[in-house]
């Protein structure tokens, strides 16, 4: 086995290092949103100045002051700690929902693309039904049958989007698998299961990467969104989504209940969506000579 | 192509099996009773058990998939348990108004989107390209939902310019004919009410059409600048044609070929955006009675809504499929 792994050409081109992608002051943008997300998750129970659930009737519906830096809701709850919070289930919904949809899709992609003939026709034929439905639609008959909840809502986005991954990397394998170093494992007789995850998998990493950064920020807006439509996070969870839901009542005398979990989803999205498009143009050559 | 044609339409018969095979099982066969979760927790097993039996649901499932399939076939969905109306006229009902809806976003996104598409691309890097892509990245990083609001808040409620929801003001609906408040009021003669109709329709349209608009701004932008680059554009300019009918005749009439593409695949888009939108603006159309229909278990018309969206989708998709081979031959012979 090591032979093949000595003589095995790389199939992609060689290629700058991952942190090169930073040189671009777009991703640079990016990058830092995303990562003062990603460490707003880990500190919020220690900066969020109130507990997200705690009521004050007596402060109810407070505009933004040096008290309430986000101003309170109906129930008089502080509006920063809970977009803080939300930081948690935004990150919950993109490892649950992307994470399903990164394995489904992968494996499906994988065998598709790997064993080709009527399993490709097959499981394409899936995907093509599973894309004949507006996405949000889709996710929103999933939530109907299992029932709304945040969970559920999750596992719908996640099902929504395992279409796109499955075609990306069927793609990936059909150019992987008939290169040297794929037909040599072969040769000596590699079992498929063995060649699919050592060899061609690795090697259609790249879009993996780039397709889960972009989703990630795709992911967060759909969760919320169900939430928004009341079949995601129930209150009185301080999910964007849901926050915004609840603000929406009282939004044209109190603004800044519905304002900050929507600037606050506006962010992320933006931070993904720079990044995966930095990491897009930095894989693929064509992008990067323009 | 008209083999082409034929092929693409066997294909279309097959997705829609399969759509209708996934609305079917995603609905029957996950977790939850149907006869429980409509008889509530308090419901006895033999009401339970009684109304599994004129539901159909204690027949085997193939049987219930085939009787529903032939069902769906006549567009009898089963009577809606909300309304008690057949489900699919519940639906048919609220279907133009989302039609009306995605048009009108449609329009906002192409009327925005080619022009500022082509002039960020002919002045490439500039100040006005940069600005343009900077806020087209915004556009498709905004939440639909949140975006609506901001609209409502500022143009609705601080600037007062604009109406904030409903179709018409109320006891002012032109008489239904086709279910689109525009379309009607011409049809009706009542030419006063169009202005009128135009007028609730600027916001939703707006937000529905923000983020088809960022995205067909980048992809004009995209095209024209691979196109300015090839060889009969070259041609063009050698001869020594003006650049505005370098642009125009030569670069944006091929760059337009994949962005009509664009804009076709844009309608799921905006089918899922209206779901949002229609709530946000109070619009009695398909979205909302989904959602409704969904909050409420009323599955009959989850069913109809679903499939008559879906086959919507595919069938635009289809269209798009043959004006784009139609386009462009190479697609035909593949």
């Amino acid at each position: 086995m090591s032979t093949v792994e000595l003589t095995a050409p790389s199939p992609a081109p060689s290629r700058p290092g991952i942190l090169r992608v930073l040189r671009r002051p777009t991703a640079r943008v990016g990058a830092f949103i995303v990562a003062a997300f990603l460490l707003l998750t880990v500190i919020a129970p220690e900066i969020a100045p109130y507990d997200p659930y705690d009521q004050d009737f007596g402060a109810a519906l407070q505009a933004p002051s040096l008290d309430h830096f986000f101003g309170t809701d109906q129930y008089g709850r502080d509006e920063l700690s809970r977009v803080l919070y939300g930081t948690r289930t935004a990150l919950l919904s993109i490892l649950v929902a992307d994470g399903i949809a990164l394995f489904l899709g992968t494996m499906l992609g994988l065998i598709a693309g790997f064993y080709g003939k009527w399993v490709d026709s097959a499981a394409m034929r899936l995907v093509d039904v599973l894309l004949a439905f507006p996405y949000l639609l889709l996710a929103m008959i999933i939530v109907a049958a299992l029932g709304p909840s945040l969970f559920h809502s999750m596992i719908a986005i996640g099902i929504v989007a395992t279409p796109v991954y499955a075609r990306v990397i069927r793609g990936q394998v059909l150019a992987v698998r008939t290169t040297e170093f794929v037909l040599a494992a072969r040769a000596i007789g590699g079992s498929a299961g063995r060649i699919m995850l050592r060899h061609v998998l690795p090697n259609s990493f790249t879009p993996i990467l780039v397709m889960a950064t972009l989703q990630a920020g795709t992911v967060v807006v759909e969760t919320a969104g169900l939430s928004f439509l009341g079949m995601g996070a129930q209150p009185p969870s301080p999910d964007w989504g849901s926050v915004l839901a609840e603000g929406q009542g009282y939004f044209l005398t109190s603004w800044w209940i519905a304002t900050f979990p929507g600037l606050a989803i506006f962010m992320v999205v933006l931070g993904f969506n720079l990044l995966g498009d930095a990491l897009r143009d930095h894989f693929d050559p064509r992008r990067r000579k323009e | 192509m008209t083999q082409y044609i034929i092929r693409r339409i066997i294909q279309l018969a097959f997705v829609l099996v399969g759509v209708s095979v996934v609305v079917f099982f995603t609905l029957h066969v996950l977790p939850g009773d149907v006869a429980q979760m409509l008889l509530g927790d308090r419901a006895t097993t033999e009401q339970v058990a009684r109304l599994r039996h004129d539901l159909g649901l204690d027949q085997p499932i193939y049987v219930q998939y085939l009787r529903f399939a032939a069902d769906a076939l006549d567009g009898d969905f089963g009577m809606s348990l909300h309304s008690a109306h057949p489900a699919f006229d519940d639906v048919w009902y609220a279907f133009p108004i989302t039609i009306q809806l995605s048009i009108a976003a449609l329009f906002v996104a192409v009327a925005g989107g080619v022009p500022l598409g082509v002039l960020a691309a002919v002045w490439p890097l500039s100040r006005f390209d940069n600005t343009v892509m900077t806020v087209t990245l915004f556009g498709v990083s905004m939440p639909i939902f949140w975006l609506g609001l901001m609209l409502i808040l500022v143009f609705g409620a601080t600037l007062d310019w604009l109406p904030i929801g409903n179709l018409m003001p109320t006891g002012m609906e032109p008489p239904r004919v086709t279910g689109m408040s525009v379309v009607d009021s011409v049809l009706t003669g009542r030419l006063n009410l169009i202005g009128l109709s135009l007028y609730h329709l600027v916001l939703p349209a707006c937000t529905l059409g923000t983020i088809p608009m960022a995205l067909i701004t980048r992809i004009t932008r995209s095209e024209m600048l691979s196109m300015r680059s090839q060889d009969h554009v070259r041609t063009a300019r050698a001869k020594g044609l003006s650049e505005p009918r370098v642009v125009l005749k030569h670069v944006l009439r091929n760059a337009l070929i994949p962005v009509v593409t664009v804009i076709g695949l844009q309608l799921g888009l905006l089918l899922s955006g209206a779901v949002l939108t229609e709530t946000i603006f109070s619009l009695p159309g398909l979205g909302r009675l989904l959602i409704n229909a969904i909050l409420n278990r009323d599955y009959p018309v989850v069913q109809a809504a679903a499939l008559l969206t879906a086959f919507v989708f595919v069938v635009v998709n289809l269209v798009v499929d043959l004006s784009y081979a139609y386009l462009d031959p190479r697609i035909r012979y593949k």
